[in-house]
């Protein structure tokens, strides 16, 4: 619905305005072009003369995709090149989008190529390491598709985030069940969704400042609690079990996707099914209908008897159930103890995946894996020794984030009552 | 989700002592009036006179202070306008109540979906389609089920607005204000689908403050002043008569003023050209010269690039190419404040927006231009002596009603905020004088005042450009009317040229080209 109509506007404006010779589409163009250029003739002397070799398993082992890794360097530069130069003519415009991803992901091979030339890349731990990374985003990011669509602003998965992974690791602790860990991290995350949902709803304070205090709330609650009661009490309160791996069988047998996709903790595929629950439940359902009304237009959603403050209440709780799931991998999936502020931002990655996303469940999960892979990839090269320092490495994820989102994003359109409260008039 | 009633039985409603207060403000008070089955009932009164509220009260949006809303004789209570539908009642709103980036069938479904799945509740897009095209036969009121709604037309708008209420088996319309985004064309047509619409026993109450239609097409006419019911006529009542009624005094419906005698040529713009704030262009390429001492009206149809022209004109919106000159110089590049101080007053579209700061006093927002020059202030401080004493002049000079000029002005009624913006511009020196809209929202008495002002303006020997969605606004003051459409401006014509004329001109009907060349858009 919402792609028909950007793409309209575009449409119009490309009608309109011909005569703009730096449109989106040369702008693009010309960045890729760009770092294609840097990719082919700055990393491609830089790389080594020597094998690059991508296995398909978690290790060094079995069948691997093998380059010359100064070869690979240069070759997948020009190709980033070359689609740089197809945009940059501007007869393109359909195929924009595509482009741009393969330009994207010519120059992401030419720096593998690069970093791994005399080394080993394991594809399958790559893959599944990037999806376990994006796992909480894809849960902050649909929490967010949720409230916002509705029309309430939710900056507040951070906190959600971190009310989940703490209390996933002391109920989970406690009750020595990984399950009622995870039912308490979806309660942590309610406790911040109907602060949000009251505060914003009901006493129309401003929703960013809301979920701005509401992170620092969550971060002062998680943290006292974790010095005074967690850590002198690590054992008795801070070891909570894991989320168990399952493996579908045949399924998991997949080269490649399947011990990525298929033998995995179960959180993965729950998420992965409400990125699809929610996408047709908002386009064909009589609740998807009404929630678009209630972000895009509610005094006309009132009008035809649409309750919006009860659909927005609704959608930021049920938001909030989502994201406290997403918390409960920093403790019963990733590090298996709580941290004081462990979540480190992740909270505001899944809001950019948000945006990235559009608004949309599949494209969170996009974005979302998008930002995982560059957490992943940081991982690999600190470990595989790259020359490139720890710290920049580090901050990869982040300004993968922030390139994606300034400039990648381009013409979107938020739900249009987005942040808005809704009073009667 | 039909409203599940009969729907055989005719509805007759009527309002008993409707009476609702905002603070000490009596926006109806005491208000009796019933709808017979299958009639259209105008419910006349100005701008401000409660005509919304009592609507508002009637379709659930507002509870009533006091008084009660019998349907077929049965006393109701509404609290939501869930209830209002449910009881057969539809409203077509001033400003339409249609969420842009959904299809026509969406909208008309929202809230009264057809579902399949049970809890599920998944849209049954078939059914709601079909229903659509079903009412849209039914009444003779053509709609495209999957067109989007921000790419219709208004007249489209609101046919699918009537549609989306007709869908819900109302038996009574209250359409708010309709016609005051149509072409003349446009509002022919609605009336004549109202009067079909009353033929099939379906009753209207049409909210309106133009006379001219209201004589068209009413049954009968209820005149409400300050929130009471002054009188009940029948359609052959004069125009007139009813302007009294509305008012409370006799009016003079023309604006009285002598032969323009124009000047040199003031403002003088060639090949504007304007984008709005999406980017699209909205200016296309405008010639316009205004004289000293003559009033150039532009009309057209609200959301022509009209607003983005004046916001050219003085400052406010970057100008794509073309050339804006004030006395042969250019005006491109220069600030706002330095164009409005180098003689152009401006009265702005959206008062509340860019005219005044309600926060701010009367005597504070007379001095919003000139606070930093003497005798008001300097760059340092403000001479609150100077500029009490000349807003208790202009107080008293410009009629504004207001218990002292250290009100705020948010405490103002429209006509007298207007006439604070009015006060302010036309006491510079002014060489050119723009009024966007200048009687928008105001009471009939304070548009007289307002117009006799821009004509003494005139008359001075200043150049005035008058923007109005209202024809009979630009017919009345207009010394040469320039026709606004899709940027352009298609034809300047006297202000003598029959109404009808100037309609077709508004809708993009030139008469000497065929009307199939904008089909681009």
């Amino acid at each position: 619905m919402s792609q028909v109509s950007t793409a309209t506007v575009e449409d119009l404006t490309g009608v309109d305005a011909p005569d703009r010779f730096w449109n989106r589409e040369r702008r693009l163009g010309a960045g890729v072009t760009i770092i294609g250029l840097v990719a082919a003739f700055i990393f491609g002397p830089l790389a080594e003369s020597k094998t690059a070799r991508f296995t398909l398993s978690t290790d060094a082992t079995g069948a691997a995709l093998s380059i010359n890794g100064q070869l690979g360097t240069i070759l997948f530069g020009l190709i980033a090149v070359v689609l740089g130069v197809v945009m940059l003519t501007g007869r393109a415009k359909r195929w924009q989008t595509l482009l741009l991803c393969l330009g994207i992901a010519a120059f992401v091979l030419s720096f593998l190529c690069w970093q791994v030339a005399g080394k080993f890349m394991p594809l399958v731990d790559t893959l599944s390491g990037s999806v376990e990374y994006a796992l909480p985003l894809v849960l902050g990011a649909l929490a967010g598709v949720l409230g916002e669509r509705s029309g309430v602003v939710n900056v507040a998965i951070e906190g959600q985030f971190l009310m989940g992974a703490f209390g996933a690791a002391l109920v989970g602790t406690l009750a020595t069940s990984v399950w009622a860990g995870l039912i308490s991290a979806m309660i942590g995350g309610l406790i911040i969704a109907a602060m949000l949902a009251v505060l914003a709803i009901k006493f129309l304070v401003d929703q960013v400042v809301v979920g701005t205090v509401l992170n620092l709330f969550a971060l002062g609650i998680t943290g006292f609690l974790y010095e005074r009661l967690m850590q002198p009490n690590a054992l008795k309160y801070n070891q909570p079990p894991q989320l168990p791996r399952w493996e579908i069988p045949g399924l998991a047998d997949i080269p490649v996707l399947g011990p990525v996709l298929f033998h995995t903790n179960v959180l993965v595929w729950i998420a992965l099914i409400l990125v699809f629950v929610i996408h047709f439940a908002l386009k064909g359902t009589r609740w998807g209908l009404r929630t678009r009304a209630v972000g895009e237009h509610p005094t006309a959603a009132d009008t035809v008897g649409v309750r919006v403050r009860g659909l927005r209440y609704l959608n930021v709780m049920v938001g909030g159930l989502i994201a406290g799931a997403g918390g409960a991998y920093f403790t019963l999936v990733s590090t298996g103890a709580f941290n004081k502020n462990m979540t480190a931002g992740a909270g505001f990655i899944a809001l950019a995946a948000l945006i990235f996303g559009r608004w949309t469940p599949f494209g969170a999960l996009g974005a979302a894996l998008f930002f995982g892979f560059a957490q992943k990839l940081a991982y690999f090269l600190s470990v595989a020794g790259s020359p490139v320092p720890n710290q920049f490495l580090n901050m990869l994820p982040y300004i993968a984030t922030i390139v994606a989102v300034a400039g990648l994003v381009g013409r979107v359109r938020a739900p249009a009552a987005d942040g808005v409260p809704y009073v009667k008039s | 989700m039909r409203s599940g009633r009969g729907q055989e039985i005719p509805l007759r409603l009527e309002l008993r002592g409707i009476t609702k207060r905002f603070g000490d403000l009596v926006a109806n008070d005491h208000i009796d009036i019933t709808v017979e089955p299958g009639e259209v009932h105008a419910l006349l009164g100005e701008n401000g006179a409660g005509k919304s509220t009592l609507m508002n009260q009637l379709y659930g949006l507002l509870p009533p202070d006091e008084g009660e809303i019998l349907v077929n004789g049965e006393a109701k209570v509404f609290k939501s306008p869930r209830d209002a539908i449910a009881a057969g009642i539809g409203m077509v709103h001033q400003h339409f109540m249609l969420v842009p980036v959904f299809t026509v069938a969406e909208n008309i479904a929202l809230g009264a979906e057809e579902i399949r799945g049970g809890p599920l509740g998944i849209l049954d897009r078939r059914r709601n389609r079909r229903d659509v095209l079903a009412t849209s036969t039914k009444y003779g009121l053509p709609v495209d089920p999957d067109a989007l709604v921000e790419d219709l037309p208004v007249g489209a708008q609101q046919r699918v607005e009537i549609v989306k209420a007709l869908t819900r088996d109302v038996d009574l319309l209250i359409l708010d204000e309709p016609t005051a985004v149509l072409t003349p064309q446009e509002t022919d047509e609605l009336l004549a689908v109202m009067r079909s619409l009353a033929e099939t026993g379906k009753s209207i109450v049409f909210i309106t403050h133009k006379l001219r239609e209201v004589k068209a097409v009413a049954d009968r006419i209820t005149v409400i002043r300050r929130g009471r019911t002054v009188a009940t006529a029948a359609p052959d009542t004069s125009e007139d008569e009813l302007a009294a009624l509305m008012v409370g005094r006799e009016v003079s419906l023309e604006v009285s003023k002598t032969p323009a005698e124009p000047g040199r040529e003031v403002l003088k713009i060639s090949g504007l050209v304007v984008d709005d704030d999406r980017g699209v262009r909205a200016v296309d390429g405008v010639d316009l010269t205004v004289r000293a001492g003559e009033v150039l009206g532009i009309a057209g149809v609200q959301g022509n690039g009209q607003t983005e022209l004046v916001e050219a004109i003085v400052g406010l919106r970057a100008i794509r190419t073309g050339v804006v000159e004030l006395d042969n110089e250019s005006l491109a590049g220069m600030s706002t404040k330095k164009i409005l101080r180098s003689g152009v007053g401006y009265i702005p579209e959206d008062r509340s927006l860019d005219g005044v700061v309600k926060e701010f006093s009367v005597a504070e927002n007379l001095v919003l231009d000139m606070y930093d020059r003497p005798p008001f202030g300097n760059a340092f401080k403000l001479n609150p002596k100077a500029i009490n004493e000349s807003a208790a002049e202009r107080v008293t000079q410009f009629d504004i009603r207001t218990s002292s000029a250290s009100a705020t002005v948010g405490t103002l009624s429209g006509g007298n905020q207007q006439k604070v913006v009015v006060a302010r511009e036309m006491s510079r020196p002014l060489r050119l004088m723009i009024a966007s809209q200048p009687t928008r929202g105001v009471d009939v008495g304070s548009i007289e005042f307002i117009h006799s002002q821009i004509i003494h303006e005139r008359d001075n020997g200043t150049a005035v450009l008058v923007v109005s969605s209202e024809l009979d606004e630009v017919v009345g003051l207009a010394d040469r009317i320039a026709v606004m459409y899709r940027g352009r401006i298609l034809a300047t014509v006297s202000p003598d040229m029959p109404r009808e004329e100037i309609g077709l001109l508004m809708a993009g009907i030139t008469g000497a080209e065929p009307a199939g060349e904008e089909e681009a858009e």
